[in-house]
């Protein structure tokens, strides 16, 4: 049983007992075994784990971008291990903002067009002063019109961040948001999360980076595919 | 994502790689642009071939000597002499023959026209007067051969236009054939026809005149013709001139006959199921290289998904459907090739503008091979552009993610 989730209220993150199996028979690999854990609503919860602990698994189907083997799995109260593909895409669409380690903004896009990207995939109408206002709020508001190259990685990374904070989701999923960026840049993006929580927001960091910790409320470690001790800040 | 933005993006995609987009788009636009063009020359020369046919008369027919077209046996070469005047007589009889208008025997040979300033080389006609009529001619100055002219051997002649313009010729004038004068009575008016067979340059005389003095064969003719009173009774007219021949040749089988009739319209047909061909085949060669335009479509797509594969990842986790992201690369390949048809179309018409007025071949075109050239564009487009969007919809958004 996970602790620090208030009992009366609905975790916005369930896992029960989700296994992810990769290949078959004797090569048969378990990712996550059994693997249980709640999220409460306006957390900041950090993972971490060394590499091939399965951290990246448990990022995959915290995102809904993979489906576990066998478990369940109810975002906000609603089962999303057995959806299809398409209904995966539109719970990511609506429901998580990603923050990826490599940024992943596309080049030719400026930051605001970048910032956008969430909003084409919901037909929204006031895009522009959506992202822009998502770019304030990570204090970009004066990069509005910059291409990524054209920003440092701290700043890139903060557009990620906008990016996923546009369509205004219960979750923010940022994988190793530090993992390409000097302290003085982490420190800046980790603020800029902090910030966001404390603004009420949940968050899920899956990190190796130690720099986390210290933000998160909670941190949760994870090794060959178990979770192995649970730590409230 | 709606279709506006979809096609939005896969512009905005395309126009971030400027010069692949050119040379894919390129493909496309000689595939249409020969296609259109090919097939506009083959039509040109069909209806010049036809033209040239029709021009000749469609109630025509010509009876040669030797077998007919009926039947398995050849009776032998054209150059044997079957046909003569009692075959012409009989022909002209309008009781056995009332949908036969005029019978012209015809004897035919190469001479040398030699006028005051030049001489000329033509082919040269013994002729009746209803010879004008089946030739469905008319005089652009003088008078025809007439009956009389035929009667007495009258060294007269008749030119056509070419022939009379080159060797300086005019009504009045006297040219010599074989040494013998000949006075020019009439100029036959232009046909408008050019090269092979050309119909403006010949010259007719009075048949008799031509079989005492210039071709010989007294008595036989080489080749008569018949004209039908109207072109939809050709074929009563073919059965009774066969049935008249047939009987003044004493021929019970049919199949034995010593002399053919031929129509312009079977000529015509022949002429055009060959012209069609040589369309079907310059079309074929330009259909390919649209095909391949096609194929060089899909090909930059399938390089364009894999060098996006992390794009397509990112956009799947952002929320982009299969649908969404298939949409998008079948509008990407579409809008390559929509762009190089339409420009392919105006290439074809520029080719159609330029392409007679400087290497003097004609060239029609017609609404129905640009309609048919763009719409097989965008289907090549879409078709080949479906396998790769499907890739990039299939793609699983972490390994796209991943792929950097």
């Amino acid at each position: 049983m996970s602790v620090g989730v208030a009992p009366e209220q609905e975790p916005l993150i369930r896992l029960e007992s989700i296994s992810k199996l990769y290949g078959s028979g004797d090569a048969q690999v378990a990712a996550l075994r059994n693997f249980s854990l709640r999220v409460a609503q306006g957390e900041l919860l950090a993972v971490m784990g060394p590499s091939g602990s399965g951290k990246s698994t448990l990022m995959n189907i915290l995102g809904c971008l993979d489906s576990p083997t066998s478990g369940r799995y109810w975002f906000a109260g609603e089962d999303v291990s057995r959806l299809s593909e398409t209904q995966l895409a539109h719970v990511r669409n609506r429901r998580i903002g990603f923050v990826f380690q490599q940024f992943q903004l596309l080049p030719k896009l400026s930051a605001w067009r970048n910032v956008e990207l969430p909003l084409l995939y919901r037909n929204a109408s006031d895009r522009r002063s959506l992202a822009v206002h998502a770019l304030e709020t990570v204090g970009l508001g004066n990069r509005i019109e910059h291409r990524p190259t054209q920003l440092s990685g701290g700043q890139q990374q903060r557009v990620a961040i906008a990016r996923a904070l546009v369509t205004d989701p219960d979750l923010i999923l940022a994988d190793e948001p530090t993992g390409n960026l000097d302290t003085a840049a982490s420190r800046e993006v980790l603020a800029v999360l902090r910030d966001l929580n404390q603004g009420g927001r949940t968050i899920i960091v899956i990190t190796h980076d130690p720099e986390v910790a210290p933000i998160a409320r909670r941190t949760v470690h994870v090794r060959d595919g178990q979770l192995v001790q649970q730590k409230a800040a | 994502m709606s279709i506006l933005q979809t096609i939005e993006t896969g512009l905005r995609s395309l126009l971030g790689h400027r010069l692949r987009s050119v040379l894919t788009t390129l493909g496309i636009l000689f595939g249409v642009a020969a296609v259109i063009a090919t097939v506009g020359i083959g039509q040109a020369s069909s209806d010049s071939v036809t033209a040239r046919i029709t021009s000749l008369g469609t109630n025509l027919l010509t009876v040669s000597p030797g077998s007919t077209v009926f039947g398995g046996v050849f009776g032998g070469g054209a150059s044997a002499n079957s046909l003569t005047m009692r075959d012409v007589a009989g022909l002209s009889d309008r009781q056995n023959a009332p949908d036969i208008s005029a019978v012209a025997p015809v004897s035919q040979g190469r001479v040398s026209l030699v006028s005051t300033s030049s001489n000329w080389s033509t082919t040269l006609s013994g002729s009746t007067p209803d010879w004008l009529i089946a030739n469905a001619r008319s005089m652009s100055s003088g008078t025809f051969i007439t009956s009389a002219d035929v009667s007495t051997s009258a060294q007269v002649i008749v030119l056509g236009a070419t022939t009379a313009s080159n060797l300086g010729a005019g009504v009045g004038d006297l040219i010599t054939v074989k040494q013998i004068p000949f006075q020019v009575i009439g100029i036959l008016a232009s046909t408008g026809s050019q090269g092979f067979g050309n119909q403006d340059d010949l010259a007719v005389v009075p048949l008799t005149t031509a079989q005492d003095e210039l071709i010989g064969g007294v008595g036989t003719v080489q080749r008569i013709l018949l004209s039908a009173t109207s072109s939809a009774n050709l074929g009563t007219a073919y059965a009774e001139a066969n049935q008249i021949l047939l009987q003044t040749h004493g021929i019970t089988n049919p199949s034995q006959a010593d002399f053919s009739i031929a129509s312009q319209t079977q000529v015509l047909s022949t002429a055009q199921a060959v012209t069609q061909t040589l369309t079907i085949l310059l079309a074929s060669v330009a259909a390919i290289s649209l095909l391949v335009g096609g194929i060089g479509v899909m090909n930059i797509m399938l390089v364009s998904v894999t060098e996006r594969t992390s794009e397509i990842g990112l956009r799947k986790a952002l929320g982009a459907t299969p649908g969404d992201l298939f949409r998008q690369f079948v509008i990407e390949a579409g809008a390559l090739t929509a762009v190089g048809g339409l420009l392919g179309v105006a290439t074809g018409l520029a080719a159609g503008y330029i392409v007679p007025r400087t290497a003097n071949i004609a060239v029609t075109i017609t609404p129905a091979p640009i309609a048919i050239a763009v719409a097989v564009a965008v289907v090549v487009g879409l078709v080949f552009g479906v396998y790769p969007a499907l890739r990039a919809a299939r793609l699983a958004p972490i390994e796209a993610l991943r792929a950097q």
